[in-house]
This record gives structure tokens, C-alpha cells and sequence, in this order.
């Protein structure tokens, strides 16, 4: 692996490697709670608290755990701070641990969470898994929030609970429904793709037929 | 007995997993890309969901009445251990199955669906033969799903898009479309 700065460490993950926008890891809670912006905020902090939590654990237990069943050891590390959340929104915030039900236990199988242990924390130090850790999950955030942002947006006229559209604004239900959060994510990655696209052309004379660029995309 | 298939026309198509609950996208966007290979795909995840239900209605009864706040890691350790188990036996006994399925095997552990089906039996408290009724719908509807994608993305292969479609913006747009298509089952629950 190359070596890195600190800074790098914590701002790589916030966009350029972007757990969900770039990388597509982590859809299931990205589209599922995301239809307030109140949810986004809670599912994006659980997640950044089991993310931190397990890097530092499993970056300071990196010697003691056998490299046979790595695996088994981070899924328990991550399950174990996953039911200290669940129980900690259910006694702070029991209105927001009702409307993100089964999905706060969900995010064990996050495959952001398992992605930095086995990627960085497992053999990284202590300092630089959880500056990483911060970095994905501030970038997990980002993403959730955007998504929250959008669908509530439209699809019921206000953010985080307050009317911003006015009362003339007829609100887009489906939004707020799940086909609202596979539409919300295919047009973000489609503006990504627009942008994209744009950067490639510039230094180019002239374009190639659609078949021979497309390999390369895929 | 008509609750029974209620529960799984429910799991299969009104509260399809991947469609309606977002479970299980993993799959739905990685492996959708050939028809051949979802439906093995959609039958190994049934398989798994199926043993994963009996498990953890046996689990329920027997040890976590006593410990509700084991239930999460007595979950996850159940299932990858399940998993293991079952890639030993389809690699002992059906060594050409073994090489169909490939990696996608091991990776059902991390399928939020499997743990989702779990959760939801758990929390809807779903004895045994439900459990079983509740499993081959979600798995029937998984399947549906991953056949339905791959066939609209053999034929989205061959047209032409233009070149900002060209990632996954353009396979979530038509996921969103079958979502909405999907939502029109609700209706068989009004009446």
C-alpha cells in the first residue's frame, strides 16, 4: 500500500473516494431512510459511531486476532457497538429509533464498516484507522445528506421539518417513497456521469463512436 | 392457511425486499448483468434465507427469550457460521455447483437481506411455519427481482445510451421504474 499523509488519510474518503457516490458501497440504508433529512442525520451519525468505534477497536486488537477468522472478529466488533446504538437512540431519540426501525440493526452489514476494517484499520495504527474512520464517515454523511435534502425537499415541500416551498407547491409523494430514492441516486450518479464525460472530451479533437469509448467505462 | 400465503405473496411482491425495502442491493446492482447468473443467484439466496428462518425461529424459542440484547451478534454469528457450512457441503457434494456460484456464495453472509429476514421475523414475531412461508416469499421476490433487472439490462446492453449513462445512474433509474411498477401490488391488500 502507498504511503499516505494524515491528512490525506481523513479528506480521502470524504470525496474523491466517496463510500457511496463513488464507490457504491453501503446503498441499502442510502436509500431506505434517507426520505427526511431528520433520519439522514441520525442514520449518518449511528453509522460514523460504529465506524469509529470499530476501526479504533480493531486497529489496537490488530496482533491478538488470528488472521484466519479476521472476518468473524471485525463482524462482532461491529455487531457489539451496533447494540450499543440501537439501545442509545432507543432511549434518547425513540420517535427517530422507530421510523429507522430494523435498519439501525442493519447497518452491521454495512459493507462500508467491514470495508475500512479489512481495507485500513487491520493494518494500519491506531491514529491514522480512525482519522480514516472519520473520513468515510463524514463522506457517508454527506452522501445521506444530500439524498435527505433532495427527496424531502420535493417530495414533501419542507427540510427537516419546516416549510420552505410554501403552500402553493404541489409535493412529489413518490419522492418520499422507495422508487423516490432509486430515482434520487441514478439522477446524482447521472449528473456525476454528465460532468464526467465533459472532463473527458475537453482535450480530444474528435469523438469516438459510443461502442469503443464504452468498454472502457464498464 | 390463507394468512400464510398472505405472508408470502406479501414478502414476494407488495413488500418485495429489494424493491420496496431496499435489501439486498448489493446483488441486485452486481450480479444482475446476466439472466443465467441471477437466477442462480436468486436460488442460493433462497436456500440461505430458508435455513437462516428455521434457524433463528429456533434460536428465539429456545435461547434468546433470556437474552434479547444477544440477539444482533447471536444473529450474524449464526448466519455466517450457516454459510460457511453450506459452501462445505455444496463444494463436497456438487463440486460444478460450487464453481457456478462462485463468490457470490461466501458474500450472502454480508447480504443485508438474509440478516433483514432475521430482524423482521424477530420483531413481527413469526413462529415456524410463518417463519418458512415468510422466507420463500422474500427469496421468490429477491429472485423475481434480480431475473426482471437482468433481463432489462441484456437488452439496455445492446442500445444506445448516451454517454452520461453509462454507470450505475442509469440501472438505478430503471430499478426506481420497477419500484413504481412494483407499488401497484399494494393494491391487493384494499380489499
Amino acid at each position: 500500500m502507498k504511503a499516505t499523509t494524515p491528512a490525506q488519510d481523513l479528506t480521502r474518503g470524504v470525496w474523491r473516494e466517496n463510500p457511496v457516490l463513488v464507490q457504491l458501497l453501503g446503498l441499502c440504508p442510502t436509500l431506505a431512510v434517507t426520505n427526511t433529512v431528520a433520519n439522514s442525520i441520525a442514520m449518518g451519525l449511528a453509522t460514523f459511531f460504529v465506524l469509529v468505534g470499530s476501526s479504533f477497536l480493531v486497529s489496537s486488537l490488530k496482533k491478538l486476532i488470528p488472521n484466519e477468522i479476521r472476518m468473524s472478529g471485525f463482524i462482532l466488533i461491529i455487531a457489539t457497538f451496533v447494540t450499543i446504538v440501537d439501545m442509545l437512540l432507543q432511549a434518547i431519540v425513540p420517535d427517530i429509533h422507530k421510523a429507522l426501525g430494523a435498519f439501525i440493526a442493519l447497518i452491521v452489514v454495512n459493507c462500508i464498516i467491514l470495508g475500512r476494517q479489512e481495507a485500513f484499520a487491520s493494518k494500519r495504527p491506531v491514529g491514522r484507522s480512525v482519522l480514516d474512520a472519520v473520513g468515510s464517515g463524514a463522506g457517508f454523511m454527506i452522501a445521506l445528506l444530500m439524498m435527505g435534502a433532495f427527496r424531502e425537499l420535493l417530495g414533501n415541500g419542507s427540510l427537516l421539518g419546516y416549510p420552505v416551498l410554501g403552500p402553493s407547491f404541489e409535493p412529489w409523494v413518490i419522492m418520499i417513497l422507495p422508487p423516490g430514492g432509486f430515482f434520487t441516486l441514478g439522477f446524482i450518479l447521472l449528473g456525476f456521469g454528465w460532468w464526467k464525460s465533459k472532463e473527458e472530451e475537453k482535450p480530444k479533437l474528435r469523438r469516438w463512436p459510443h461502442g469503443v469509448v464504452s468498454k472502457e467505462a464498464a | 392457511m390463507s394468512g400464510l400465503v398472505w405472508i408470502l405473496i406479501s414478502a414476494m411482491v407488495v413488500n418485495n425486499f429489494t424493491l420496496a425495502l431496499f435489501l439486498g442491493l448489493c446483488p441486485f446492482l452486481g450480479v444482475s448483468g446476466k439472466v443465467a447468473t441471477a437466477l442462480r443467484m436468486g436460488a442460493a439466496n433462497l436456500f440461505v434465507l430458508l435455513i437462516t428462518s428455521l434457524s433463528v425461529s429456533l434460536l428465539n424459542a429456545l435461547v434468546l427469550g433470556k437474552a434479547p440484547y444477544l440477539r444482533l451478534i447471536s444473529f450474524i454469528v449464526v448466519i455466517a457460521s450457516l454459510v460457511q457450512i453450506v459452501e462445505m457441503i455444496v463444494k463436497k457434494f456438487s463440486p460444478t455447483l460450487f464453481r457456478e456460484l462462485g463468490i457470490y456464495l461466501p458474500l450472502i453472509t454480508t447480504n443485508c437481506a438474509i440478516l433483514g429476514l432475521a430482524i423482521f421475523q424477530t420483531n413481527r414475531g413469526y413462529g415456524f411455519v410463518e417463519g418458512i412461508f415468510f422466507a420463500v416469499g422474500a427469496g421468490l421476490g429477491l429472485t423475481l427481482a434480480l431475473v426482471l433487472m437482468a433481463s432489462i439490462r441484456e437488452r439496455l446492453e445492446l442500445s444506445d445510451v448516451p454517454s452520461m449513462a453509462r454507470n450505475m445512474g442509469l440501472v438505478l433509474i430503471v430499478a426506481g421504474t420497477l419500484s413504481l411498477a412494483f407499488m401497484g401490488f399494494a393494491g391487493l391488500f384494499s380489499s
